[in-house]
């Protein structure tokens, strides 16, 4: 490293979304929307979002009358018990190596996570790529790779392309534990939920820049709810408030684009053509909380049957439930705060999670413990002067 | 707040405090039945291990402190004693290597009690079938190392142990040193007002060990951190008497240094985001996956609480030296919250800053 270069963590295309003073003017014009004793609530679907708005402490630039509610758009907090039992029991066979993205190393499952399997002797591997995966089943032919795929559409391509890859290639110890899930059913289980009364969506950047913007249009034409896709960095968000906001000011309820740097009105045609070229939807598939949702998520098309881990291997497939204590459904919906958990910050916390919400740096729950607010500062904050 | 209500009728005010009590008070036992790789990464659950295994049956005037050098009175003067052990991967890394590390590493948690290193030891424990050459390389850089710190390795040992049970090498250092000052560096001695220096970028020594695992197809250069500090400490105590705790902020980072700080002194400490010096590729490496650099090891960085009136000569001393040259102050210590870190972002906003769970892991999107 060069020792002239510049310090204080300067980062182009980073930076300019973080700006202190660009963000209060911002808040000040949010706090202009704002019809004073009307309560706003706002739900931003994608963990990304969460992370974002806990990590820069978002909240405490928007107004009293704004309420953010935590979506469902965590790719590790929506898979169920089951399926990661399922992943432990692939991960245990003496001939696999099983590859992971970090953070489901530690979800617990029925007999522990994957990172307890690891400390009993299955060989679990962090992976950064799924083509990283591919590469240890290149360097090891006499073993078998396996690997954990989980995500949105943002992640899917990516999947889709090791795929092929693989069969280009014609590595046959490789293959896909398939968890990809899609983002508008269970967008649409929300809209359809009697527990929740929401007046717009901060929706995914990511997801968006994959599926485009098509796919909401049903929020605002039937539902007629503002949907702002937003961008990750912390003034993203509260753009994406500010619009929601002039909508509901014009009684406008429209899907508009903020991340438009990133996010193209018809999403990316090239990774939409990978990912149906390689898998299909399922009839059916269980969520952490939200529970079955028809077409919700993907698996391998047959023709890949080869790679497809759910083939290769004999899996328990059993449905688990949630330990009885853990509410990581109705937080993943939305109808309870973190903080409202009874176990939240008690029995459950990031070093001993019982629910997945605890252990994605995504999750709501994770987030809100981890960048947590000083309870001394809020009481500071909102005893009258 | 509007809502469902509590159902457990907690408002959110009474659980932050329930949080906040936990996040003050270690674990009085071990919840899980086996280690795993979390009990070595230095944050919460290595906190854990330490209070409800290591300190409940060890327990003394000497190791209680869990400070980076144990302070122990010699007649009239005062000794420094610390071990430390090295299983990095790889043995070779951009700005050092493993031996480098393990002089560097002892020599630094010696130099945070202000004590000048007179003698090292040197374990090793090797693993059958490790080229010749490459132990060789790392006993020269451990020479050159140790030469650099003006200090002896007084005595060693080694054992070889069956292929695939070591990772190549493992080394353990241990150390003394002599304290030549009068003050009572600790937690103990910090107050509120008190203001917080590093000594330059942080992050640079884990994240060039991540980069050059070469799992990451990250092209980013970066070098590791690793130097001796007892020099730039002996210059900063030299110019002033301000100074209160020196810490080196290694496995676990600047954030976990602070959090630990904050609970044995009972003060709460403020950073502020925006001073943080990082380096932009450490930055930009540490965003795309998904870590807070403010977790992230290093290797040849100090963090110093100074009295306020000190804090002018103290960063004078550390920028007039090589290693100090990019010294600056990023918190202070203030009354409230007491045991707990906070961060006022550059964005306006602010957190709490807790020790690490887990491993510091990637989001995945």
């Amino acid at each position: 490293m060069t020792s002239g270069a510049t310090v204080n963590g300067g980062m182009r295309f980073v930076d300019e979304y973080r700006s202190g003073d660009l963000a209060k003017s911002l808040a000040e014009q949010i706090g202009g929307l704002v019809e004073p004793g009307r309560h706003y609530k706002f739900m931003e679907v994608c963990g990304g979002h969460t992370h974002s708005i806990y990590k820069h402490g978002v909240e405490d630039l928007l107004p009293d009358e704004i309420e953010l509610v935590h979506g469902p758009g965590c790719p590790v907090c929506v898979i169920p018990m089951g399926r990661q039992d399922d992943a432990i029991s692939i991960a245990e066979r003496p001939e696999v190596i099983f590859t992971t993205f970090g953070d489901m190393m530690r979800v617990p499952a029925s007999h522990g996570s994957l990172l307890d399997a690891k400390a009993r002797g299955a060989d679990v591997r962090m992976v950064y790529s799924p083509l990283d995966a591919l590469k240890i089943a290149r360097d090891n032919p006499d073993r078998e790779v396996a690997f954990f795929a989980i995500g949105f559409e943002t992640t899917t391509p990516s999947t889709a392309l090791t795929l092929k890859r693989a069969q280009a290639e014609g590595i046959r110890n490789f293959s896909l534990f398939c968890n990809h899930v899609t983002i508008i059913p269970a967008i649409r289980a929300i809209l359809d939920s009697p527990d929740l009364r929401l007046d717009g969506f901060v929706g995914p950047g990511h997801v968006s820049t994959v599926i485009g913007l098509r796919p909401y249009h049903f929020i605002a034409r039937d539902y007629g709810k503002p949907v702002v896709v937003s961008g990750f960095e912390p003034l993203d968000v509260l753009q994406g408030v500010y619009m929601i906001l002039q909508q509901l000011r014009d009684s406008r309820s429209e899907v508009e684009n903020q991340y438009s740097r990133v996010v193209r009105d018809e999403g990316n045609p090239l990774a939409l053509r990978v990912i149906a070229e390689t898998m299909k939807l399922r009839t059916t598939f269980e969520w952490r909380g939200l529970g079955f949702i028809s077409q919700s998520a993907l698996k391998l098309r047959e023709e890949f049957a080869d790679w497809d881990a759910e083939v290769r291997y004999e899996i328990p497939g059993v449905r688990v439930a949630d330990p009885k204590a853990c509410q990581c459904g109705e937080v993943l919906k939305g109808v309870i705060k973190p903080w409202e958990c009874k176990v939240f910050g008690t029995a459950c916390t990031p070093d001993h999670p019982i629910g997945t919400c605890m252990v994605s740096s995504e999750g709501a729950c994770a987030a809100y413990y981890n960048y947590g607010r000083h309870a001394g500062r809020r009481r500071r904050e909102s005893a009258p002067t | 707040m509007e809502g469902n209500g509590s159902p457990v009728g907690r408002s959110e005010e009474e659980v932050l405090d329930a949080i906040e009590e936990r996040r003050r008070r270690p674990r009085r036992k071990i919840l899980d039945e086996q280690i795993t790789l979390s009990h070595g990464a230095g944050g919460k659950s290595s906190h854990d291990l330490i209070e409800a295994l290591f300190l409940r049956e060890l327990r003394n005037p000497l190791l209680e402190p869990l400070t980076d050098s144990a302070v122990i009175k010699d007649g009239a003067g005062r000794l420094a004693f610390t071990t430390d052990s090295f299983v990095v991967r790889p043995l070779f890394f951009p700005g050092g290597d493993i031996g480098e590390l393990a002089v560097n590493g002892t020599v630094n948690d010696l130099a945070m009690a202000g004590a000048r290193p007179i003698a090292l030891s040197a374990g090793f424990i090797v693993e059958e079938g490790l080229p010749v050459a490459d132990l060789d390389r790392i006993v020269c850089s451990m020479a050159r190392a140790a030469e650099a710190a003006d200090v002896q390795v007084a005595t060693g040992d080694t054992k070889v142990v069956e292929r695939g049970k070591a990772d190549g090498l493992y080394i353990n250092t241990s150390g003394i040193g002599a304290i030549e000052h009068k003050l009572p560096l600790g937690p103990d001695a910090v107050q509120a007002g008190d203001r917080v220096i590093v000594s330059g970028p942080i992050g640079d020594h884990g994240m060039a060990i991540m980069i050059a695992r070469g799992d990451l197809a990250l092209e980013v250069e970066l070098e590791s951190d690793t130097a001796p500090l007892s020099e730039l400490v002996a210059d900063l105590l030299a110019a002033t008497d301000g100074v209160r705790c020196l810490r080196d902020p290694t496995r676990g980072g600047l954030a976990t240094v602070l959090a630990e700080l904050a609970l044995s002194a009972q003060l709460g400490i403020t950073i502020d985001e925006a001073s943080l010096p990082i380096h932009p590729e450490v930055n930009g490496a540490c965003e795309i996956l998904g870590i807070d650099p403010l977790y992230v090891a290093n290797e040849g960085k100090l963090v110093a609480i100074v009295a306020p009136e000190a804090e002018d000569d103290a960063l004078a001393a550390l920028r007039s030296h090589r290693l100090g040259s990019g010294a600056v102050t990023v918190a202070e210590i203030r009354p409230d919250p007491p045991g707990l870190v906070l961060l006022e972002t550059s964005f306006g906003g602010s957190r709490v800053v807790d020790m690490l769970a887990g491993d510091p892991l990637p989001r995945i999107c």
